[in-house]
């Protein structure tokens, strides 16, 4: 069992000496995972409020396929971009197989029904009479959804939240996209997984630690914004 | 129903053969509906009458299912012009509905929304933040307020959007009574000051006395009354509306005679006299006020104008703290209410005998069928 306290000494020596390969790592997956919750954000947010604040024909189909999306398992989101991606695939032209590109598009495949079923969780339970006093206060459409986004603020951080959990720590769809290229499309997860299959117990707990680390300190500055939020 | 419409002057809004159909029941049906301008107008009506569809339609919130609506007598139909006349009318709801943000942000929003400058909605906001009493206020949470703090916010904000009409549904529900009542008098004499056309739903009856101009009474999803407090509370026009206005005594009888302007009405076998047109053989439901009976001992010794007495039992005396509420079994139920002064004079009980009068005019008959 000393190999694990090992991989935690190995994990904040990694920390403190700055360890480049493990810097270049670490920024790729928050690059990767941040990039694909900001594009999740925008697609998201707009179609939670578009399911949230419209009938139309289908709407109830809609909302069950963001319900069952936001159970995707990584691997078959993985599975499916790969088989687009792979040449000879409908979207091959594109030649983003197996680098970071492709592995955001999973990422976002992966978090997009999810922060699009909170926004609508957060629009349908928002008061109807709340924005009928907003419409009434003289509020264009756009000024009115402005004026939602902001009233709905806390349940918004809570879904980039579990847009962004989702995606850090998955590993199905990175691997199978991404291909674990070694200063290319290698992320925490991917590396944890080949440093564990090598038996490097140390070397992928002290990953996993600074995994926990960066998950720990986005949801901690998240959570600040949505507190303060809160109080304001 | 039909409303008078004076020649030369625009009614504020107009509704004309507006109905709104929900799932496969028709919650409302209006054939004409006026708000004339400067008037107080408020709607009554039991719950579930359509009073809050009515409102929401006359302010441009929902769209009537058939007919239309007119602001200053041009009927709206482009979502363009309807914008631009939300923006120059205000409504306030039953519950508060602040933004979760600062009271100042709250009286202020409308103003940005509808391109006020910044500096005038300052004015604006200030002078009726300390209308309403609140403006030590502006810089609190509004979730922090109470619900009387919260209700005076949502009063500043619409009334500094200087509306050209003010719908209010049901703004005082939920309060209490010392704060309901400190606030419809501080919200009369605004009205006073202003001059706001104004629409109001209300339950309660003393709020619509003071405040109304005119009444409309909605049962069912129809306008089944409209007129003065005087004409609908005195003169309900059938027995529905009576018994919404709390019109008093309500009996069910049949006119057996009538003599130079008097009716004999019989009532469960006893006879009663009243002004009235109807003819023998009418039937009639009549409405009588307790305020208008006066009790008397078993024996009538002072001479009295009233034609109708009746003597009959107390079956139950019922405290209303200044005035008591007494009802008599003579052949039929009759209620008075006294004072309490007049109640210990006369050291009433249950059990006890005593004769009721009432003056033939204070009668209002409603013809049936």
């Amino acid at each position: 069992m000393n190999f694990i306290w090992q991989g935690i000494v190995e994990a904040f020596r990694l920390l403190i000496h700055g360890d480049p390969e493990m810097l270049r790592i670490t920024v790729l997956s928050l690059e990767v995972s941040l990039g694909a919750t900001a594009v999740s954000l925008v697609l998201g947010v707009a179609a939670g409020m578009a399911i949230g604040l419209n009938k139309f024909p289908g709407r109830k189909f809609l909302i069950a396929i963001v319900n069952t999306g936001m159970g995707l398992p990584p691997v078959v989101v993985g599975l499916v971009v790969m088989i687009f991606l792979w040449r000879g695939g409908p979207l091959s032209f594109l030649h983003i197989l197996f680098t970071p590109t492709a592995m955001v598009t999973a990422q976002v495949i992966i978090s997009l029904p999810i922060i699009t079923g909170f926004t609508y969780a957060s629009i349908q339970q928002f008061d109807a009479k709340m924005r009928l006093q907003i419409v009434a206060l003289g509020a264009s459409r756009t000024q009115m959804i402005w004026i939602l986004l902001k009233e709905t603020r806390l349940p918004l951080l809570a879904a980039v939240m579990a847009g962004f959990g989702s995606i850090i720590s998955e590993v199905g769809a990175s691997t199978m996209v991404g291909g674990n290229i070694m200063d290319q499309t290698r992320v925490l997860t991917t590396a944890i997984v080949m440093e564990a299959g090598r038996g490097d117990f140390g070397l992928a707990i002290a990953l996993s630690v600074i995994l926990m680390i960066l998950v720990f300190a986005v949801n901690v500055i998240l959570t600040l914004i949505q507190q303060q939020g809160k109080r304001a | 129903m039909t409303q008078k419409q004076d020649a030369g002057i625009h009614n504020v809004v107009s509704a004309e053969n507006i109905s709104v159909i929900i799932g496969n029941k028709k919650t409302l049906e209006v054939p004409l509906f006026h708000i004339q301008p400067n008037e107080v107008l408020v709607i009554i009506g039991p719950n579930g009458s359509g009073k809050t569809t009515l409102v929401l339609c006359l302010s441009l919130l929902m769209k009537p299912t058939t007919g239309t609506i007119s602001y200053q007598g041009e009927i709206i139909k482009d979502p363009k012009q309807i914008l631009q006349i939300r923006r120059r009318l205000a409504v306030v709801f039953q519950e508060s509905l602040l933004l979760n943000d600062s009271v100042w942000h709250n009286v202020t929003i409308g103003l940005h929304l509808r391109g006020v400058k910044k500096a005038e909605a300052g004015v604006r906001a200030q002078r009726w933040l300390e209308r309403f009493g609140v403006s030590h206020l502006a810089k609190r949470q509004a979730r922090t307020l109470s619900g009387g703090e919260a209700k005076r916010v949502s009063l500043a904000r619409a009334f500094a959007l200087e509306p050209d009409l003010l719908f209010l549904d049901e703004p005082f529900e939920g309060l209490d009574s010392p704060t309901r009542q400190s606030m419809t008098s501080d919200f009369d004499s605004v009205l006073r000051e202003t001059k706001t056309t104004t629409v109001m739903v209300t339950h309660d009856r003393n709020e619509a006395l003071m405040l109304a101009h005119r009444v409309a009474v909605l049962i069912g999803g129809r306008l089944r009354q409209i007129g003065t407090p005087d004409e609908v509370f005195n003169y309900p026009v059938d027995e529905e509306v009576a018994t919404f206005v709390e019109a008093g005594n309500i009996w069910h009888g049949k006119v057996i005679s009538r003599n130079e302007g008097l009716a004999t009405i019989e009532i469960g076998g006893k006879q009663i006299e009243a002004v009235s047109e109807f003819g023998a053989g009418t039937n009639a439901t009549i409405c009588l006020k307790f305020e208008d009976v006066t009790l008397v001992g078993e024996n009538l010794t002072t001479s009295t104008s009233a034609r109708n007495m009746l003597i009959g039992k107390i079956t139950r005396i019922v405290n209303l703290g200044a005035q008591v509420r007494v009802t008599l079994n003579v052949g039929f139920l009759l209620t008075a209410i006294i004072t309490r002064r007049s109640y210990e004079g006369m050291d009433l009980k249950e059990g006890q005998v005593l004769t009721a009068t009432f003056k033939a005019s204070a009668i209002h008959l409603i013809k049936q069928g």
